[in-house]
């Protein structure tokens, strides 16, 4: 869609805040009714905030990972599932970024992403596989420069109203398991059909239904590099620290509603400290370890980032894997502290001090690719990987 | 050498093909090496050899072929030896 729109020259986190403002709105009906958060989307595309991370040569803004975090956290605090199709999107478009600028085709696409404002959607999970996303089951069949692919796509978050699809498979019918590609599908190169219906506890507006994805298109839409130099070079980072940023918005979103809860009461009541006021103090720290977790792992791909060597190293996946089991972790702790101080007022739909959506949502968190697989990874690696001690880094 | 890594592949690596098929410099990744079968060879070779990996060496290129394992533990054994 190319909405023209005449942005005035502000920043960033203005724009974020103007889409915020939208999203705050509607999120409570998103949640109710499991919708799209079209008018959110609407309002990211009219800030053109889709196009960001794109180089500033293909008419992107050249965004880094932690300026978009920032974008999501803002988002997340106004609503968790338009907030997660933003850094959805901004995941497979790192992608892009990080490893489509030797191929022409590619680097074509970014173009049009950014004069469009094209929305990206993603199939890793598979049935048979489920978030063991270095591994598929599914294959492409690549012949006479055209790549076809069924898959059987248990979850695509917004699935149906995504411009384009990058989704893995094996490399070729003989492939082993772990020998994977990701190719681009635009909107008009595959069908989707509906196998599951995103009926869920909570990230309701994401629509991550499942579908039977069929695909054809031409061969050079393959990204060139191994998915598996894609996953551990930049989708690993990208997933977990943006993932991170929406997740610690809900946090902060419900820490500043039991704060809003703990002033009110101070001030009806001046000269005593109100009941909820020390689990404030105490929430504040959780909330602030969730920051700091990430800020650090945002320095760490910021550092890592130009040497492909060191991104693909066990000591950096171990450290963004502990970023996203940090964060999963703790926010749920954290809302779930929040409500201990709003009490019913927090229980209760409906009350400037509600958190029933913000607990529903955190509970994704450690499910969206399983704890314990990452985990069980990093159980492995710890087996061969000295951490390292000091303090900076 | 050679042999003592290729055993340890046979042994660890959980490769779905037969390691004798697999040249020195053919991808172990392409043939089915797993990140969690890696680490179990790694741990294979760091006994055999009685060397430590340090972890500048704990990445993809360093397990990308029996060639490239070979070069690593020539490095760590020599360093020992000097
Ligand atoms: C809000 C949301 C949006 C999503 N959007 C998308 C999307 O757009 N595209 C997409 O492809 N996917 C998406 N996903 C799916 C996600 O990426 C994971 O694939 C999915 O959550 C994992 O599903 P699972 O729990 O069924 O599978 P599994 O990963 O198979 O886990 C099942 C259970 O088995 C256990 N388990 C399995 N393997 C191990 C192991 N090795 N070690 C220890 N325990 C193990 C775990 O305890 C886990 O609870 C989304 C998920 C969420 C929550």
């Amino acid at each position: 869609m190319n909405v023209a729109v005449v942005i005035p020259d502000t920043s960033l986190e203005t724009r974020a805040r103007r889409v915020a403002a939208v999203a705050a709105r509607q999120a409570d009906a998103v949640d109710a009714r499991a919708c799209f958060p079209r008018e959110a989307v609407d309002t990211m595309i009219a800030e053109r905030l889709l196009g960001i991370q794109i180089p500033v040569s293909l008419g992107g803004e050249g965004a880094g990972f932690a300026e978009i975090a920032e974008v999501c956290s803002i988002l997340g605090q106004a609503c968790a599932a338009s907030a997660m199709v933003f850094a959805m999107h901004h995941i497979k478009l790192s992608s892009l970024v990080e490893h489509g600028l030797e191929s022409p085709w590619h680097t074509q696409f970014m173009r049009r992403i950014a004069a469009e404002q094209l929305l990206l959607g993603s199939a890793t999970t598979e049935g048979g596989i489920g978030g063991n996303l270095r591994n598929s089951i599914c294959a492409a069949e690549v012949a006479g420069g055209i790549c076809r692919l069924e898959k059987d796509a248990t979850v695509i978050s917004y699935g149906d109203h995504a411009d384009a699809i990058l989704i893995t498979s094996r490399a070729h019918a003989d492939a082993v398991s772990t020998d994977q590609v990701m190719t681009v599908f635009l909107k008009d190169q595959y069908t989707l059909e509906k196998t599951h219906v995103w009926d869920t506890l909570g990230m309701r507006g994401t629509c991550s239904d499942g579908f039977l994805f069929r695909g054809v298109a031409p061969a050079e839409q393959i990204f060139p590099k191994p998915f598996a130099e894609i996953a551990a070079q930049s989708m690993l980072a990208a997933s977990h620290l943006l993932w991170s940023g929406v997740w610690y918005g809900i946090a902060a979103d419900a820490v500043a509603r039991a704060q809003a809860f703990v002033r009110a009461a101070a001030r009806k009541t001046p000269g005593t400290t109100p009941p909820g006021a020390l689990r404030l103090a105490e929430v504040s720290t959780m909330l602030q370890t969730v920051r700091s977790n990430i800020v650090a792992g945002l320095k760490a791909y910021e550092e890592a980032k130009a040497d492909p060597e060191r991104l693909s190293s066990m000591g950096f996946s171990v450290a963004m894997n502990n970023v996203k089991l940090c964060s999963s972790e703790t926010i749920l702790a954290i809302v779930n502290h929040a409500m201990l101080i709003c009490g019913i007022m927090g229980y209760k739909n409906g009350t400037p001090f509600s958190l029933g959506r913000h607990l529903r949502d955190v509970h994704s968190a450690q499910l969206m690719i399983s704890n314990d697989r990452i985990l069980s990874n990093v159980a492995s690696m710890l087996l061969v990987h000295k951490l390292d001690n000091s303090l900076l880094g | 050498m050679n042999e003592t890594i290729r055993g340890l592949l046979v042994k660890f690596g959980n490769l779905p093909v037969s390691v004798d098929q697999l040249q020195d410099d053919s991808d172990l990744y392409t043939a089915g090496l797993s990140s969690f079968a890696s680490v179990q060879v790694m741990l294979g070779i760091e006994e055999a050899f009685d060397v430590e990996f340090p972890d500048t060496m704990l990445n993809r290129r360093s397990f990308a072929s029996i060639a490239a394992i070979e070069g690593c533990v020539r490095l760590l054994t020599d360093r020992e030896a000097a």
